[in-house]
């Protein structure tokens, strides 16, 4: 997946076609957009399935199923279509709680509410998803985004309550903190591949425990514990640190301004910069590379410290802006979801971005479906996981719909290699 | 001495020089030496002058050997020092690595010394502990040598477990049989390998991500199943029977290892039973021959006839049924319930246990036994004695270890030239 992908240019034709047909034999060839749509419908019917299957009221229905199949499929369609209902209200909006906004008797809050939650959801993951974004480009498979962005977490987390600053100044610290913790995070692995050919999949999976573990020692010792609690968790950040948010049951915050500027910022790192025609070309052909006079070695260790800053600052914006203090799930699953996002992005800066709100609205959107309907919030998981596996396998979905391939699609390359 | 580089553009991390004063024998002695240094000027000096006893039995009771803990940590960190300096000074080479297996065990009980100083450890619990801690990472490990010596990447065990164990306790409840719950793990374990294989032999996909991809897939259909099935009746769905102990009579009795080895279930017998199979299987048999040439060289290996991708197939799914049977450790032995995400990366160590043991059945154990030994004593010191280390330090050692291993300090481990690579034919 290190080449660039291009989209399909209009075929040239012998005979001229209508707009309408190029249109749609374009929308029914294995083309980026297609495979990425039917990829999430097919991942929400496989979720489907798995909802119904695991329902045991409905699930006794289909026990009689010959007799009375309605019933089955009424209830089950009933099941499905209001936990996916929820899943769309508690991500994009409710039109309820918009009704009610326009009515007068709610509030702009909680008609504003669902859109917040998910890109409150989606700022780390941006971060975290630029970090793997990058280093595949290069050629690097960064599985450490996890471990880099909880040591981003603890250094934004320690630089937000150690200290304190005046407004503004405090904040920048912190979130630069975050970006060297995680830096230095990824510097080991990319240095150990430079010199040594350690494989950075095993070096990263490796740190991401280390990192754990650091964390779980950390927050139980003095000075970094909160003197009022007994269990595992740290003192909270200082106000001048915290990422500004919108008022009080709004919980997004600034992380994700920062996280479009970081993906404008990596886009042009990649496209326009001197280190990236060379992380380009070390991702393309590393012998080639050296062959043109650009140092491998260098640009593994730069390209690993830049995919571990952007980790970090992942980590950071989690612990500044929602969780406001240190504990041992501090950076939840924020790193290996990055993996995901950057994948279903397919490891393009904007691409990943607007993967990590879908992201993002899955995770908000979940909320709401377990707490309603009583799904639990892990089909969101077997969701994100199935997406991106069919993300991953075009020729799969190319094959169950039966779509013309593309004229220029390189979907299928992978970016396979051993150790 | 000018070295004239015939290294091809291909050769960009090593370029062999001929016979560098540090060859590998003199940097590994002067690692030996550093660990032995270490262990004199830090655990000899921290080390009470109490009385530390290993006591041969499971308790502090019986028979034992006692040391007064600065003796032995002074005592063993200065044998562990001569042996480095026998390395460094290149007498002996047949010997070298006898030389450092000692000379890491010696710093081993020289950090021993030091800690149950004052205290005991009861050798055979530990050792009971440490096979404990080591069977599911025997049997990943075993399921990644057979996926990876036909190239096939698996980083997908960590999958293969979870849905191992969750089978294992469904099944195992339903049919109220232990067994049952055993076949139940093989084939969860079977299912996430299979849909490995299809996607990566078929399809063509990346075999790291689809491996990452099934983790999490096999981590969320088992959380979801378990929230909506165990934990609203956890009586019907989630008490799995226990997998008895059996002890083989005579052979049990015998000092330290009868205990360990003889008084143990049924699926420590089949990891350590695999080992050797696997082992002889590979070496002496036709079926490994051809895995081997497949995990090396596909093309040659399809030219002379062996269908590569059925070869794949077949190992990642046997290796699949292997790692299930890992899974099955979890929730029919080491407790007695189904938890989400139980396996907590376990997975992961054994991929790291594979990588270490380089590739081979007993390298693998060898590495799965060095951390289920790291995680016993980081258990046992935390809990038993009471150490001075944070437990969480004591358990970054097998992540450690493994980094120290694959950035080649231990020695170049090298992967299958295959492995990862998927087959087309042209």
């Amino acid at each position: 997946m290190t080449t660039e992908e291009v989209e399909a240019p209009p075929a040239p034709e012998k005979k001229p076609d209508s707009f309408v047909t190029l249109f749609l034999r374009n929308l029914w060839s294995a083309n980026t957009v297609t495979v990425t749509i039917l990829s999430i419908f097919l991942a929400l019917v496989i979720g489907a399935v798995l909802i119904v299957v695991s329902d045991s009221e409905v699930l006794s229905q289909f026990g009689y199923f010959t007799s009375r199949p309605g019933d089955a499929l009424n209830s089950s369609w009933a099941l499905i279509s209001h936990a996916y209902a929820d899943l769309f209200k508690g991500a994009i909006f409710d039109p309820a709680s918009v009704q009610a906004w326009i009515n007068g008797t709610g509030t702009w809050q909680a008609a504003f509410n669902p859109i917040s939650e998910t890109l409150t959801y989606a700022a780390p993951l941006v971060f975290t998803g630029l970090s793997v974004a990058i280093a595949f480009r290069g050629g690097l498979f960064n599985i450490g985004g996890q471990g880099q962005s909880i040591i981003g977490a603890i250094c934004g987390g320690v630089a937000g309550f150690a200290i304190s600053l005046p407004v503004g100044l405090h904040l920048i610290v912190a979130i630069v903190a975050g970006a060297v913790g995680g830096a230095l995070w990824g510097f080991l692995p990319g240095f150990l591949k430079a010199r040594t050919g350690a494989h950075e999949v095993i070096t990263t999976i490796m740190l991401n425990y280390v990192a754990l573990l650091f964390l779980s020692w950390l927050i139980l010792q003095s000075g970094i514990q909160d003197p009022n609690r007994t269990d595992a968790i740290s003192k909270t950040i200082g106000h001048n640190a915290q990422l500004p948010a919108l008022p009080a049951p709004l919980r997004v915050h600034l992380g994700i301004v920062l996280a479009v500027l970081a993906t404008a910022g990596v886009a042009w790192i990649i496209n326009r910069s001197s280190f990236g025609f060379e992380l380009r070309a070390v991702g393309v052909n590393p012998p080639a590379a050296k062959t043109a006079g650009m140092s491998v070695a260098k640009t593994y260790t730069l390209l690993m410290v830049v995919a571990g800053a952007l980790a970090g600052l992942g980590g950071a914006t989690q612990v500044l802006g929602t969780a406001d203090r240190l504990t041992a799930q501090v950076a939840g699953q924020i790193g290996f979801n990055g993996l995901l996002v950057a994948l279903l992005g397919r490891n393009r800066p904007w691409g990943t971005l607007f993967a990590a709100i879908l992201y993002g609205a899955l995770s908000a959107g979940g909320n709401l479906m377990q707490v309603d309907v009583g799904v639990s919030l892990e089909l969101v998981t077997v969701l994100q996981a199935l997406i991106v596996i069919f993300i991953a396998a075009p020729a799969l979905v190319k094959a169950i719909f039966q779509l013309r391939a593309a004229r220029s699609a390189r979907l299928g390359a992978s970016m396979a290699k051993g150790w | 001495m000018i070295h004239v580089s015939t290294a091809t553009a291909e050769d960009l991390t090593e370029v062999s020089a001929p016979e560098r004063f540090w060859n590998r024998p003199r940097r590994l002695g002067a690692g030996v030496v550093i660990i032995g240094l270490l262990a004199i000027c830090l655990f000899g000096p921290l080390a009470s002058s109490k009385t530390a006893r290993f006591t041969l039995s499971e308790d502090s009771g019986g028979a034992a050997l006692s040391i007064n803990g600065d003796v032995g940590a002074y005592l063993f960190g200065a044998i562990t020092v001569v042996l480095g300096v026998l390395m460094l000074a290149g007498v002996a080479k047949r010997w070298h690595t006898a030389f450092l297996v000692i000379g890491i065990v010696t710093f081993v009980f020289s950090f021993l010394c030091w800690q149950v100083a004052g205290n005991f450890l009861p050798v055979v619990s530990i050792a009971d502990g440490t096979f404990d801690f080591a069977l599911p990472l025997i049997l990943g490990a075993l399921a990644g040598v057979l996926g990876e010596r036909s190239g096939v990447v698996n980083v997908a065990i960590e999958g293969q477990f979870l849905m191992g164990a969750f089978a294992a306790a469904l099944v195992g409840t339903l049919a109220t049989s232990v067994w049952a719950g055993l076949i139940g793990a093989v084939l969860g374990g079977v299912l996430i390998a299979a849909l490995l294989a299809v996607l990566a032999i078929r399809f063509l996909v990346d075999q790291v991500v689809v491996g990452i991809v099934l983790n999490l897939l096999a981590l969320g259909i088992t959380g979801f199943l378990y929230e909506r099935l165990m934990q609203p009746d956890s009586a019907k769905y989630n008490q799995p029977p226990h997998m008895p102990t059996w002890s083989i009579p005579g052979l049990s009795n015998i000092p330290v290892i009868g205990p360990v080895l003889f008084r143990a279930t049924l699926l420590l017998w089949i990891a350590l039973i695999l080992v050797f199979v696997i082992h002889f299987a590979l070496r002496r048999t036709r079926w490994g021959l051809r895995t081997r040439a497949v995990g090396e060289h596909p093309t040659a290996a399809d030219t002379v006839g062996v269908r590569v991708r059925g070869l794949r197939y077949t190992n990642v799914l046997i290796g699949g049924a292997i790692a299930g049977a890992g899974g099955a450790y979890f929730t029919l032995m080491a407790t007695s319930a189904f938890n989400k995400n139980m396996t907590g990366g376990a997975g992961f160590i054994a991929l790291a246990a594979l990588i270490f043991g380089r590739w081979t059945p007993f390298g693998a154990l060898g590495a799965a036994l060095f951390f289920g030994f790291t995680q016993q004593l980081a258990y046992y010191l935390s809990a038993g004695v009471g150490s001075s280390v944070p437990n969480q330090f004591l358990n970054m050692l097998p992540y450690l270890a493994t980094i120290v291993a694959v950035a080649g300090l231990v020695g170049r481990v090298r992967a299958p030239a295959a492995d990862g690579v998927p087959y087309t034919k042209s």
